[in-house]
């Protein structure tokens, strides 16, 4: 294992453990564990080291098998890929960590075949990060798409008919994606997304290349759900099971997101893509605006806890999206901060929603009633996902909103600045509701003195590790965005 | 009108995908049986295929198997094969597209047991009851 193809040994890592998950949890689910946590933990230790020498001396290009490029697939391991890495193999090792436990409680019998499909998802998204190749690219968002799909359907109900839509919808933005690959293909002649770059300036055919632009980012917005194009999320997402639903809330529109900005930065130019045409620009920046006040209001419409989290993601879609394209650095920084709070957020309220689940069997409003009682461990960490996710300092969530509200007026975007701070509202309405009916309202079965029944600790070590990684990561915002952040925005910036 | 014609003819390929990808597309969104949304979806990605497919195309051109010798000694002549990559591409996305259908079905069999039909409106009613 030499030194500079570590990466390489972060993505495999799960995609080689998750056949012998299959053969060896067939015969005891003794095996699942120590598999899947062993292998995130070493791509975790790993992604680390990688990021720690990107920071130290700068980002690296690789070669897979010696295929030079542009003929050869290239992996890009810079600040972003490398911070990216990092945060997927974080948080689905935290994730697993309580999907263990769901899956036993939902899945019995069938547990080898869910984290199969959970550890190749992982790889997955891994490869997506890394990959400089833009039909590569499209080949790992199906491999991750199509394991999501897998892991949606196993849910109870109708689960499956959800993840038809999801097939549906999914499939439309893969093939949008692919046909804009094909155009650029066809103007350029090469896949590799540095080699395009290189070329497009010099060809003429402007209305061919904005075509292509256009089909890749409608594609990639109906993959990350952005509003109006999220009529697949909620439902996928809700009635997923609790441990797929882990994993894939807080990192595929995530993930998404960053695809976004690889093809935005690495294909185009900030200078083709902003400066050209600000109309369009402007434009996008008005349509996220929309689409968070939208899908603000929509969450309120929600009586069931997880469905409420998922109409959040799709507002905080539009977050990002809109604070890309303010096309300025402070936005941009804070669309990239708030990827990795994002993630981190979704992540602590959907382990708090699984540790409830757990114990209740049921999401509904008026089931909560007097968890703070019977739960206090998981809902005072749900309570500090809360806050930052209203955006309550100290917590991650204020940070990244600060610089995309700076960013917004900095642009003199003032709808998308309005915008964020309705969504802020709405979000302190929704989750004071739930700490109002989780702590104020006595559940009418027990009078008197409730019962505290806790989550089991394997849920309750991974949610607490995540609220305090809400804290800490927000208190060291600052170190974060000079050390890694700041080196992360593309070029032009 | 003729130059409209002469337009569509010299790209002939180009707008054969183009009415094959709407009527896909209008399968998927605007059909109420889930098999025919399948079935719009595979029509939808065959569409993209063909039009990948057609883009290496030479006229005149030979298939892209060289001899090993007579390239080492004279180079490769560009004009005289077809662009291969083109093919080579889809040939990855359609097992994409085989194995997306493969879970769909499987997932549609799913559906199937459930609630005894395929059709969208009839599962919305059993749903609502």
């Amino acid at each position: 294992m030499s030194a500079s193809n570590l990466h390489m040994y972060v993505m495999i890592a799960p995609l080689l453990t998750a056949f012998f998950v299959n053969l060896l949890g067939r015969r005891s689910r003794a095996w699942l564990a120590p598999l899947a946590l062993g292998s995130l933990a070493f791509s975790s230790l790993a992604s680390l080291v990688v990021l720690g020498r990107v920071v130290r001396s700068g980002g690296y290009r690789y070669t897979v098998g010696n295929w030079t490029p542009p003929f050869g697939i290239e992996l890009v391991v810079d600040h972003l890929s490398a911070l990216m890495l990092v945060l997927i193999s974080l948080v689905a090792l935290a994730a697993t960590l309580s999907a263990l436990k769901s899956a036993e409680q939902e899945l019995p019998g069938r547990e080898h075949l869910f984290f199969t499909l959970y550890l190749i998802l992982i790889a997955g998204l891994m490869g997506l990060v890394l990959t400089a190749d833009a039909f590569n690219l499209y080949v790992l968002l199906e491999i991750t798409s199509i394991t999501t799909y897998g892991l949606i359907a196993m849910g109870k109900g109708r689960a499956p008919l959800a993840s038809f839509n999801y097939i549906i919808m999914g499939s439309i933005g893969a093939c949008f994606y692919l046909l804009g690959v094909g155009y650029l293909y066809l103007m350029t002649g090469t896949l590799n997304m540095a080699d395009i770059a290189r070329i497009l300036p010099d060809i003429s055919g402007g209305a061919a290349v904005a075509t292509a632009l256009a089909f890749m980012l409608v594609g990639l917005w109906v993959k990350m759900a952005l509003f109006p194009l999220h009529g697949w999320l909620p439902s996928a997402y809700s009635l997923a099971p609790t441990g797929a639903a882990l994993l894939v809330a807080p990192l595929m529109t995530k993930v998404t997101i960053y695809l976004m900005v690889r093809v935005m930065f690495s294909i185009f130019s900030v200078d083709y893509l902003f400066l050209q045409n600000p109309l369009v620009q402007s434009g996008i920046v008005w349509a996220a605006a929309i689409g968070i006040v939208c899908a603000s209001a929509l969450a309120l419409a929600q009586r069931n806890l997880k469905r409420m989290l998922t109409y959040i993601i799709v507002a905080e879609v539009g977050y990002m999206v809109g604070g890309v394209w303010l096309a300025n650095s402070t936005g941009m920084t804070g669309a990239l901060l708030h990827i990795v709070n994002d993630a981190l957020m979704t992540l602590c309220l959907f382990l708090a929603a699984a540790a409830i689940y757990y114990r209740l069997g049921s999401l509904d409003f008026d089931r909560l009633q007097g968890i703070y009682r019977k739960m206090p461990v998981t809902m005072a960490a749900f309570t500090v996902g809360a806050f930052s996710m209203i955006g309550v300092p100290p917590t991650a969530g204020f940070f990244s909103k600060w610089y995309l509200i700076l960013g917004g007026i900095e642009s003199g975007h003032w709808e998308y600045v309005a915008a964020l701070l309705f969504s802020s509202l709405v979000n302190a309405v929704l989750f004071f509701r739930i700490i109002e009916i989780g702590y104020f309202f006595k559940s009418g079965e027990h009078h008197g003195h409730e019962l505290r029944e806790e989550a089991p600790l394997l849920m309750q070590v991974p949610l607490l590790i995540s609220a305090v990684a809400l804290i800490v990561i927000g208190l060291g915002s600052g170190p974060l965005v000079d050390s890694v952040i700041r080196m992360a925005l593309p070029g032009g910036f | 009108m003729d130059m409209v014609l002469a337009v569509i003819v010299a790209k002939y390929n180009y707008w054969v995908y183009v009415v094959l990808m709407m009527i896909g597309f209008y399968a998927m969104i605007g059909k109420r049986n889930l098999v025919k949304k399948l079935i719009g979806m595979n029509i939808f990605q065959t569409a993209i295929i063909l039009m990948f497919v057609s883009a290496g195309v030479k006229h005149g051109a030979k298939i892209p198997i060289l001899d090993k010798y007579e390239v080492l000694k004279h180079g490769v002549d560009a004009t005289g094969v077809v662009n291969p990559l083109p093919h080579v591409l889809m040939l990855t996305a359609i097992v994409v597209a085989v194995s997306i259908t493969g879970v769909a079905l499987a997932i549609l069999l799913r559906i199937y047991r459930e609630y005894g039909t395929l059709e969208e409106d009839e599962i919305l009613e059993k749903l609502g009851k």
